[in-house]
């Protein structure tokens, strides 16, 4: 472990009807550091992200037992607003999906929730976020236009600016480059590097090299199960568990 | 060696059902209009469709209380049904446990198999008498053959179509459009508010158009309950006369009268334009909408 844990995961165990997604997770993520959940398609890394800010509510027949401590509350059982909860988490997913509004209403409309309506507050506080997703510079003239006629990457981008806007403490994405090309891809993975410094980041993915570029601290998963963990210069460097071998060498995707 | 030629035969009757298919409205309106222009020769349009005195044996043909019944009607049954159909289709979709759409997706089918006529008897057996009960609160005399005797039967109607189409129109929105609006610190409802009704804006536009053309053109039902009487309604609980039970009540009496015979087809390609122009004005509506969303 490096760093305090900003999460700590406790024998955590999800069940989605009678199949077993997620078993016995034990699993620390590190304050203002950028974590990767690596592994390939299907071993509940996904799941993992969504128990996170409790996503998985909104699934039939999902199952949860263990904890999952964040700044000394068991979010899995907690009598507090699940609401606030998810505030603390920005949420990145696979695709970008746009909210069918304004590029300026987008980012306005976590904070518009929150109570924020004064137009010049939401003014600068749009701007402020737009520019730290480095999409300011492209879409300042026509903040008017409809999102859904933005670029993919630029929507991705999009998405990062609503998600900062709520002021989160903990940004989730859920293999935020996989629909993008390289350079939005690589604009992505500069302001993860970039937010690490106010954020705690737990980002999934089955890129390896990907992984390689931006992890600070490596959870290695195969089919709901935790192998390794660790920082990622040991991870990457001396790998303990045959799977991750395997895994690192290109053994399966 | 017959198959190459069986081929092209299979494809030719194909093609030539499809042609038929796309040829039939044409024909339908092509028809109306040709029967009916006995009458517009005669008459103006505009004496026609705006004048209310309804004297065919003097030559007086006023469709006003006819179009304003049908209106009534069609709105009333519209604005009665589509919020009941919009509440219940976020319901089973956001909220239900999927059991639920699984037991409503036959109940709907069910309802929208139901004979009109069934709806009308209904209409007498249990809602005219009501409506002729309360009327007298609303300063009306009160037989409860009224517009909103009417407007009541259609509006239960037209629900199966209208709620058939808003549940598959939000079962298409993706999850993560909620999932994202949720991780924003927004509540379910807040979710639906804003996001979900916004994003099935065409889908919803679409679904309300398909059901006013239905309502529009509903006949035996309406016919059974309005009262059938030609004056300009004032109010719900006056009775009405619409296009269709002109039609209806009429059609096959008056054939020796050639304005009277045409006077019918002038009313049914009255019908069929403002169906046309329905179905036109959401399909282009939906068109627009969905490049801004």
């Amino acid at each position: 472990m490096n760093g305090t844990p900003k999460i700590i995961i406790r024998n955590l165990n999800v069940s989605i009807g009678k199949q077993q997604i997620l078993r016995n997770i034990n699993v620390q993520v590190p304050e203002n550091k950028i974590t990767v959940l690596l592994g390939p398609s299907g071993c509940g890394k996904t799941t993992l992200l969504k128990t996170l800010n409790r996503l998985t509510d909104l699934y039939e027949d999902v199952n949860l037992k263990g904890s999952i401590i964040i700044d000394n509350e068991d979010i899995l059982n907690t009598n507090s607003d699940i609401t606030m909860l998810r505030k603390k988490m920005g949420l990145l997913s696979q695709r970008p999906y746009p909210l069918p509004m304004s590029i300026f209403d987008n980012v306005a409309y976590g904070l518009r929730i929150s109570g924020i309506r004064k137009k010049k507050i939401l003014q600068e506080k749009v701007r402020h976020y737009l520019e730290q997703a480095s999409l300011w510079d492209e879409v300042f003239d026509r903040l008017k236009d409809p999102a859904s006629k933005l670029s993919i990457g630029q929507q991705q981008r999009l998405c990062l600016a609503r998600g900062l806007a709520v002021d989160p403490e903990i940004i989730l994405a859920d293999e935020p480059t996989s629909a993008l090309d390289p350079i939005s891809s690589q604009a992505i993975e500069e302001k993860f590097m970039e937010l690490k410094q106010n954020y705690t980041i737990v980002v999934v993915t089955h890129i390896l090299r990907q992984a390689r570029r931006i992890a600070d601290h490596v959870v290695f998963m195969y089919l709901g199960d935790v192998i390794e963990q660790g920082p990622a210069a040991e991870i990457f460097s001396n790998p303990k568990m045959d799977r991750t071998k395997q895994y690192f060498k290109g053994a399966f995707n | 060696m017959f198959r190459r030629l069986k081929d092209k035969l299979t494809k030719g009757w194909m093609i030539f059902c499809l042609v038929v298919v796309i040829l039939l409205p044409l024909f339908i309106g092509v028809g109306l209009m040709v029967k009916s222009s006995l009458l517009l020769e005669k008459h103006s349009v505009w004496n026609l469709l705006f004048t209310s005195s309804w004297q065919p044996l003097e030559g007086k043909f006023g469709f006003l209380p006819f179009i304003l019944s049908s209106l009534w009607i069609t709105i009333i049954a519209i604005l009665i049904s589509g919020p009941v159909c919009l509440l219940s289709a976020i319901y089973l979709t956001q909220y239900a446990k999927s059991f639920v759409l699984k037991i409503m997706h036959p109940v709907i089918d069910i309802l929208a198999g139901i004979p009109s006529v069934i709806f009308g008897v209904w209409g007498l057996l249990v809602v005219v008498p009501v409506i002729a009960r309360i009327s007298p609160f609303f300063g009306s005399a009160g037989s409860g053959y009224t517009i909103i005797s009417g407007a009541l039967v259609l509006s239960i109607m037209i629900i199966p179509f209208i709620l058939n189409i808003l549940i598959e129109v939000f079962r298409a929105i993706p999850e993560e459009l909620t999932e994202s609006s949720l991780s924003l610190g927004a509540t379910r409802w807040e979710t639906v508010k804003y996001v979900l009704v916004r994003k099935a804006f065409p889908g919803i536009i679409s679904a309300l158009g398909l059901g006013i053309s239905r309502a529009f053109g509903e006949t035996i039902a309406v016919l059974m309950v309005v009262g059938n009487v030609i004056t300009i309604p004032h109010g719900i609980f006056d009775p009405g006369y619409p296009l269709p039970a002109l039609i209806a009540n009429n059609y096959g009496e008056m054939l020796s009268i050639p304005m009277y015979d045409s006077a019918l087809m002038l009313s049914a390609f009255i019908l069929f334009i403002v169906v046309l122009v329905f179905n036109l004005f959401s399909r282009f509506a939906i068109a627009r909408l969905e490049r801004f969303y």
